[in-house]
């Protein structure tokens, strides 16, 4: 392991038009780190994962991949140096099946996305991937079935599916546990747990139990700005952090 | 992070991609086509319009139907194939395999030289895109400079075609040409058949449902609709190749806008993404506008338009759709 960080963002700042949605932002994120972004609505936390993963460009400042400078990189190529991401509103294939929707992750990761020959269900590559990969999820008895006609929980499952067929090194989760119930929740915090240490992890959340649980540090982001960093204890004491994001139901 | 899956576990995941083999149904289309010859030798002409029409609109269901390239400009792959093979018997060789294949690579070439600018965008622009470079070409094939290759508005004519195989001749009859017709749309669906069975036939469905997840998986989206563009632009390349050389004619018509339309028109009625659709749509718009036109030679574009919207009506995913919600509820109501 290098002592690079895994992800660094160094004082990026996006404007749209005279709106500043962010102004110099920076984090460092060291390998196998468990980060959680928080913050109000309209804080620019999605702005900072569109950027970070390549949807948008930063009006300035830099990103940079395990020490490698990404800023102005295509979003497909910051993948191949191990960047997966999912999104909020869950994006994916919904015409076709959770296992054609997982096997295009396998696929792209072996390079055979554009294989001409063979039928898709006799690459081993991505048939057996499938197969365990739904099957650790608990997915495979929903393989046959087009995503468009699942419960949205499991919509999300998949979501998580697609992120971890490609053997990230760098995850960033946007809000994976919106619109979740409370069983699906613990799932999902189980599966998170689970992940590799390895693994660096890059969460942004409004459900505060989760992100208590599963971050080591927390960056609070408001108005665009950064407005403190810390550990997990530092975070829930901090009184600012109270008033403006958590409000006066969460003392204690 | 990979383990190991169990067979059974394989096996659920394996049934779960969608199945395009081939099947027995996938001879059907090639037995009607052994009747016609041996019990409607009046309509091999016809037959032969229908399985170029085929080829075309299997083409453009490749790319439009699987790929999600919204294209109101395939003539231009067709015309260009057309004249490639034209072009090809006239100046360089009359052998008709031969020519096809530069048909082929005619409009496999359009597509790999159009395909980079126009790919770029989607919807509506992506439509005008595809519609402005085929006017355009179908322009400089008009164009006063180009009448010493093109023929210009008189076409290219007084081309021959050695006999297949130096055996079969083209002749008025009109047999041999059939045979190669059918030739030319069973190889076309073998094709087919084989791209969208492909994992690259999977990556492309999953750029028609989620272009920016696509990316966001690491596919280069725009480099894998290209290559799509290009073999669907080949396919219609020897549609536009069979034309020429079956007719030994070939005209500005064969870029037409009008081809274009047609092709949706009979993707639309036989249904989008299944190459099923594209065979019964352009069977049927072919023989309907035959007969509608010896039955009414001035208003027989009513019948098209009026099968039209009853399609677009009652059948909104086409024929094809059709079917498989009748068998599915069959299937359905025999469980209960």
């Amino acid at each position: 392991m290098s002592d690079l960080p895994a992800l660094a963002i160094d004082r990026v700042s996006k404007n749209f038009g005279g709106l500043r949605v962010a102004r110099d932002v920076s984090l460092a994120l060291p390998v196998g780190a468990r980060h959680a972004l928080i913050g109000p609505n309209g804080a620019g936390k999605t702005t900072l994962v569109h950027m970070v993963s390549g949807l948008l460009q930063p009006s300035g400042g830099t990103i940079t991949l395990g020490g490698i400078d990404v800023t102005e990189m295509a979003p497909e190529r910051r993948v191949g140096l191990g960047l997966a991401r999912t999104f909020q509103i869950s994006s994916l294939f919904p015409h076709l099946t959770v296992v054609e929707n997982v096997g295009l992750a396998f696929e792209a990761r072996h390079g055979l996305d554009r294989r001409l020959w063979g039928r898709t269900c006799n690459h081993a590559e991505i048939v057996d991937g499938a197969a365990a990969l739904l099957q650790r999820l608990a997915l495979l008895d929903l393989a046959g079935r087009r995503v468009a006609d699942l419960p949205y929980g499991q919509r999300r499952l998949v979501e998580i599916a697609l992120v971890l067929a490609l053997e990230p090194k760098t995850v960033l989760l946007d809000e994976p546990a919106a619109g979740l119930a409370v069983a699906e929740r613990g799932a999902l915090l189980d599966l998170l747990l689970r992940m590799p240490a390895s693994l660096t992890i890059l969460v942004i959340e409004h459900d505060m139990s989760l992100v208590f649980r599963l971050a080591q540090r927390i960056t609070v982001l408001v108005e665009g700005q950064i407005l403190t960093e810390g550990t997990v204890a530092e975070i829930r004491a901090d009184p600012r952090v109270r008033d403006i994001y958590l409000g006066s139901r969460h003392h204690g | 992070m990979s383990e190991r899956a169990d067979p059974k576990a394989v096996e659920i995941a394996r049934s779960g991609f969608a199945r395009h083999g081939l099947s027995l149904l996938d001879l059907l289309p090639f037995l009607c086509a052994l009747l016609v010859y041996v019990f409607g030798g009046r309509y091999l002409a016809l037959s032969i319009q229908v399985m170029v029409q085929i080829i075309f609109a299997l083409s453009l269901d490749l790319a439009l139907g699987y790929g999600g390239i919204d294209s109101l400009g395939h003539v231009a792959f067709f015309g260009m194939g057309a004249y490639a093979a034209g072009l090809f018997a006239m100046h360089v060789s009359s052998q008709p395999l031969l020519g096809l294949c530069v048909a082929a690579l005619a409009g496999a070439l359009t597509g790999l030289i159009t395909g980079p600018l126009v790919l770029r965008t989607r919807g509506l622009t992506l439509v005008m895109l595809t519609l402005a470079v085929a006017t355009m070409i179908q322009q400089l094939a008009n164009a006063a400079g180009m009448k010493p290759i093109t023929g210009g508005a008189d076409g290219l004519f007084g081309f021959e075609i050695a006999p297949l195989f130096g055996v079969f001749s083209f002749d008025l009859y009109d047999h041999t040409a059939y045979w190669y017709a059918l030739g030319a749309f069973a190889f076309v669906f073998i094709i087919c058949k084989v791209v969208v069975n492909s994992p690259f036939g999977l990556t492309i469905r999953g750029i028609r449902e989620n272009p920016v997840r696509m990316r966001m998986l690491g596919v280069n989206v725009t480099h894998r609709l290209v290559t799509l563009y290009c073999i669907s632009g080949a396919l219609a390349g020897i549609a536009g190749g069979v034309q020429a050389q079956v007719t030994k004619l070939v005209g500005l018509d064969s870029l037409a806008f009008l081809l274009s339309g047609n092709a949706l028109v009979m993707l639309i009625l036989g249904g989008t993404g299944s190459l099923y659709g594209a065979i019964i749509g352009a069977t049927i718009f072919v023989v309907l506008s035959d007969r509608a036109a010896a039955i009414d030679p001035f208003n027989w574009l009513f019948a098209i338009g009026a099968v039209l919207i009853l399609a677009v009506r009652f059948a909104p995913q086409g024929v094809v759709g059709l079917i498989t919600d009748a068998w599915q509820r069959q299937r359905g109501r025999r469980r209960l």
